[in-house]
């Protein structure tokens, strides 16, 4: 059996970041596992400027930005095996894979980072109905076939749903000659960048239709009109608003779901809110020695985060690799997400284990504006920061000092909220 | 060229009778109007073997059912048929109503059905705990089945093709009659065939056809059940197959298991006038989702859905198969009305079309015909060694196209290339699931289309998702005159 | 006298701009929460640029198209003229992320760069 200390499922933006701060903390024995056939994930599809703003203050296109990351890996010389497929991760850190070439393997892993991003949701979980005609296509599935492939998906154009991908794609499909005629939001506001909606959608005069979804497909062969209809706060289609669009295509970006099918049948604990894994602040699973970094764990708006986030993943996948597969004692303080924090990354924290600064991900459940994020260790607020506006599209953040939290006497939870003062 | 026979219709019940009548020395064609088989009634239904307690006592249906669902163990292994006695439970949740199992348990018996047992309230939900609280008893029949409906289609028009029955795609039969020449002249979009025996397998567009040589004129009425496919995740929620006690309109909507580890919802039944309006409603998904949950608790369709769709049963007005030689119209072979248990019947009614040609023909049988055939392999049933194995010999099975259900490039060059091979996206879903699961071919759509692309030389503007003017992609991005 | 509305860019608040022109000079401009939001407003509404990127044919590449983008922001009017031009290019591989593939787009002086590496089939 292959072994290697450090095995990485995924060489996208999360696990090229966590490889190359991995072997740059002294592990030497590292092995990508990539489907694709080439590294770079996502990334290499997404064409469209505005990456790296944070990471490389410009901004770069998604395969610049995702080159500078491979460009690392190559330098450094870590191994890795592309159109690989994993196909199983066991509770033991067996990964089993498979390629052309090397058949069906199982590797041994001293440390396994899940590094695997996240997929779509497609029309089938919406249950929108109508008929089932070609011409349905999630935003990224279009976004391949005409950045990568080259083939116009339609002609014209409707989207549900007004998540990034689906902006950028109203502007892309525009460029190539496409008429978008309408984007439909079920919510009363985009999950969408400000700039994205600006630049996307109102540059090429495209009306963005908040509080509407789709109540109708027609065409049995290929798409031939979609009709909207504005919704109610119960988010259930308005009578009489329906508005019925002549087009060929329907595009729909509709959410991401992190890819957790190898997590869960590995055992690995799963946070119902973000569909990603339980983690503490290494961010490690409930399997000892199996971290989680990027789209995996919780969708991201930006990849400078997700590449910030992976880089600590391979630094403790490495430190773990380094100390023997032992973890340090301590008690686990809990971390609570609540009135309008919808969850938090981490979940937990071992203050031996932290670093001196711990940056704490979070997401709201709704648009707030000049509210207080507000952090509470027990029951005495320690953090009160005021914010002009949150929103479900953008992902926030608090500093916890170590420090803090160590003289913290009895400290059991610590909690993330949202307070209007 | 003339044909002995020809079969309209590439569904079960034409495939069926395909595979039957391809045991005797006669020329066989099936006439179909799509670009592949089994995409009609055939590939929106239920996906069950129903046990046969249903059907009245006496009628062809009940006869059919029985004997299909017997036919069922045998059939599936020759033919590498995904299949499974899973048991089916109708479940009684009100006190009142529990005569109407005694009823159904008598009927069954009559029509022949075995092992039928009803179940006190505890019995049940210790077979199945995730039954509503009220559940007061249940007809338990443990031959009651649940099979791949696009194999079975699939697997009886390949074997059918092996052993010399030709098969015409794309070709709709517009008019037909039989000439004084005796024989019967077909006009399709792809030009006129002759035949001495027509089989009229068109589903719910049988009527169209019996009518046109009939005077004796039926009606059959596209019966609508809308259907919810829920993720792997809820695939054991229940392990048997759940009806609620009949009414008139059918056997209600059902909640069970598939072969391959989903959870099927439905169907609804709604009659509509379009033969081809399968496009499903927020009435008729509501509907299901609100009866199925009063028999089975805890059902989150619609957070677990993965997909909907529609179905067209071929609900002739009496409720009853015709199968038979037309009076009026000689050579002319009924296949109408297929409507559930259609699916479980299939085999039989094979056997029935086949035996009625045979009786006035007396057609030689084929020495050579070979019944078996061997299906798409499954990799993921394999051992370690056994998958290395299969991938030194091909490495195309070591490259996985399909991430969601795990379907190997090497599957899907099978789909392409065996009998009647794929030639579109859901021609390679149906044989290999690549496409069905979570993510609904997202992912793997412009792969599968690059192989169709490469192994068929179909121009990827050109390949569709199921024939017709179902294309994918429309043209090259910045397409140029002069550019090739 | 002219009025123009505007949503900031600057930051998820997005806030509702009105900008007031005179004679092609900025006036006034409400509605922001932030000086950010006054400097994006005057360059919108005087001179807004954008960058285009797209994709163009390669030939003899081991991709069909090769990824790209005009090295630095254009006039938001010259983005269809522009694409007019990255439509028609016709290049061929091996391409370098930083390769130029249209020099002086449209005569916006800003050349088109490749933005990922295609090698030679």
């Amino acid at each position: 059996m292959l072994s290697y200390d450090i095995v990485i499922i995924g060489g996208g933006p999360a696990g090229l970041a966590a490889a190359a701060a991995a072997k740059k903390a002294g592990t030497d024995s590292i092995l990508i596992l990539e489907r694709d056939h080439e590294l770079g994930g996502i990334l290499n599809q997404c064409i469209h400027n505005g990456f790296g703003l944070h990471t490389f203050k410009e901004e770069l296109t998604g395969p610049e930005y995702a080159y500078r990351f491979e460009k690392e890996v190559y330098d450094l010389g870590i191994e890795y095996k592309l159109n690989t497929m994993v196909m199983d991760i066991s509770a033991d850190r067996i990964v089993t894979a498979m390629n052309r070439t090397d058949g069906m393997i199982q590797i041994k892993a001293g440390a396994v980072v899940l590094a695997m991003g996240c997929r779509e949701r497609p029309r089938g979980a919406l249950n929108t109905p109508g008929y089932r005609p070609a011409g349905i296509f999630s935003a990224g599935t279009a976004q391949r076939l005409v950045n990568i492939e080259g083939y116009l998906p339609g002609r014209e154009v409707v989207i549900l749903g007004s998540g990034d991908i689906g902006l950028i794609m109203a502007r892309r499909m525009t460029l190539e000659g496409a008429k978008v005629k309408v984007v439909a939001e079920v919510m009363p506001y985009s999950g969408g960048l400000k700039r994205n909606i600006v630049q996307c959608l109102d540059d090429y005069g495209i009306p963005l239709k908040l509080s509407h979804t789709v109540i109708d497909i027609e065409g049995k062969e290929r798409v031939t009109a979609v009709t909207i209809a504005e919704v109610g706060p119960d988010r259930k289609p308005i009578p009489g608003t329906e508005e019925r669009y002549t087009c060929d295509t329907l595009l729909l970006s509709v959410g991401l779901i992190p890819e957790n099918e190898l997590s869960r049948s590995a055992g690995v604990e799963m946070n119902p809110i973000t569909n990603g894994p339980v983690v503490n602040e290494s961010l490690e699973t409930s399997i000892p020695g199996v971290f989680a970094c990027g789209n995996v764990l919780h969708v991201h708006d930006l990849v400078d985060y997700v590449s910030e986030e992976a880089k600590r993943a391979g630094e403790n996948a490495a430190k773990y690799v380094q100390a023997g597969g032992k973890g340090s004692e301590g008690n686990e303080i809990k971390l609570i997400a609540t009135d309008g924090a919808r969850y938090t990354v981490p979940s937990t924290i071992n203050v031996n284990r932290m670093d001196d600064l711990l940056t704490v991900r979070f997401r709201v459940g709704a648009v707030y504006q000049d509210s207080y994020v507000s952090v509470y260790f027990n029951d005495e607020r320690v953090m009160h920061n005021k914010k002009r506006v949150l929103a479900p599209g953008e992902m926030e953040n608090v500093i916890l000092q170590k420090a803090k939290l160590k003289d913290f006497k009895d400290l059991k939870t610590i909690t993330v909220k949202i307070e209007k003062d | 060229m003339t044909y002995d026979v020809i079969i309209i219709g590439a569904g079960v019940s034409g495939a069926a009778s395909a595979r039957e009548l391809s045991k005797y020395k006669l020329n066989v064609c099936v006439l179909e109007k799509a670009e592949d088989v089994c995409a009609g009634t055939s590939k929106a239904n239920s996906a069950i073997i129903h046990a046969g307690f249903d059907a009245p006592e006496g009628s062809l249906m009940a006869k059919l059912n029985v004997r299909g669902n017997e036919m069922m163990d045998e059939l599936s292994k020759d033919l590498d048929i995904p299949f499974k006695r899973n048991g089916s439970l109708v479940v009684c949740i009100h006190k009142e109503e529990l005569d109407g199992l005694k009823d159904l348990y008598n009927r069954g018996v009559a029509n022949g059905v075995k092992g039928l047992k009803i179940l006190s309230r505890e019995e049940v939900l210790e077979l199945e705990p995730n039954l509503s609280d009220n559940v007061e008893g249940a007809l338990y029949a443990p031959t009651g089945g649940i099979v791949c409906p696009f194999i079975l289609n699939i697997a009886m028009a390949e074997n059918a093709n092996v052993n010399g029955v030709d098969f015409r795609f794309n070709t709709e039969v517009e008019t037909l009659k039989r000439k004084d020449d005796g024989l019967w002249h077909i006009r399709t979009n792809n030009g006129e065939y002759t035949a001495r025996y027509v089989v009229n397998a068109a589903g719910v567009h049988a009527d169209i056809f019996h009518n046109m040589v009939s005077a004796e004129k039926i009606h059959i009425t596209p019966r609508r059940g809308d259907y919810c496919l829920l993720d792997k995740e809820m695939g054991s929620h229940v392990t048997h197959t759940i009806f609620p006690q009949p009414t008139k309109l059918g056997k209600g909507v059902l909640v069970s298991p598939t072969v391959h580890g989903n959870l099927i919802v439905g169907p609804t039944a709604i009659d509509i006038t379009d033969k081809e309006a399968t496009a499903t409603t927020q009435e008729g998904i509501d509907d299901l989702i609100s009866k199925a949950s009063l028999h089975v608790k805890d059902l989150p369709v619609a957070r677990k859905v993965i997909t909907s769709f529609a179905g067209l049963r071929a609900h002739e007005d009496h409720h009853e198969f015709i199968i038979k030689e037309l009076p009026d119209a000689p050579h002319f072979i009924d296949c109408a009305g297929i409507e559930s248990p259609g699916l479980t019947s299939s085999p039989a009614i094979g056997e029935m079309v086949a035996g009625i040609i045979a009786d006035i023909e007396k057609p030689e049988k084929k020495e050579n015909w070979n019944g078996k055939r061997k299906g798409i392999v499954d990799p993921k049933v394999m051992t370690l060694e056994e998958r290395n194995e299969l991938i030194k010999k091909d490495p195309a099975y070591g490259n996985i196209i399909c991430r969601c259900e795990s379907i190997s490039e090497g599957e899907i060059l099978d789909a392409i290339h065996r009998p009647l091979g794929a030639r579109s996206l859901d021609g390679v879903k149906r044989r290999t699931r690549a496409g069905m699961g979570r993510c609904q071919a997202g992912f793997c759509s412009p792969r599968v289309m690059e192989i169709i692309n490469r192994e068929l030389g179909i121009p990827m503007e050109k390949i569709t998702k199921s024939g017709g003017s179902s294309n994918i992609v429309l043209e090259r991005t910045k397409a140029m005159k002069g550019d090739e | 006298m002219e009025t123009r509305e505007l949503t900031c860019i600057g930051c998820p608040m997005g806030c509702l701009l009105t900008v007031e022109i005179d004679k092609g000079e900025v006036t006034s401009v409400t509605g922001n929460t932030c000086p950010n939001g006054e400097r994006y407003a005057k360059k919108e509404v005087t001179n807004p640029t954008r960058i285009v990127t797209s994709t163009v044919v390669i030939r003899n590449g081991d991709k069909p198209r090769l990824s790209v983008k005009t090295k630095s922001d254009i006039p938001k009017s010259k983005i269809f003229d522009v694409m007019k031009e990255i439509d028609a290019a016709r290049i061929d591989a091996p391409k370098k992320i930083g390769d130029i593939v249209i020099e002086n787009v449209a005569g916006t002086g800003v050349p088109v760069i490749a933005t990922r590496n295609v090698e030679i089939k």
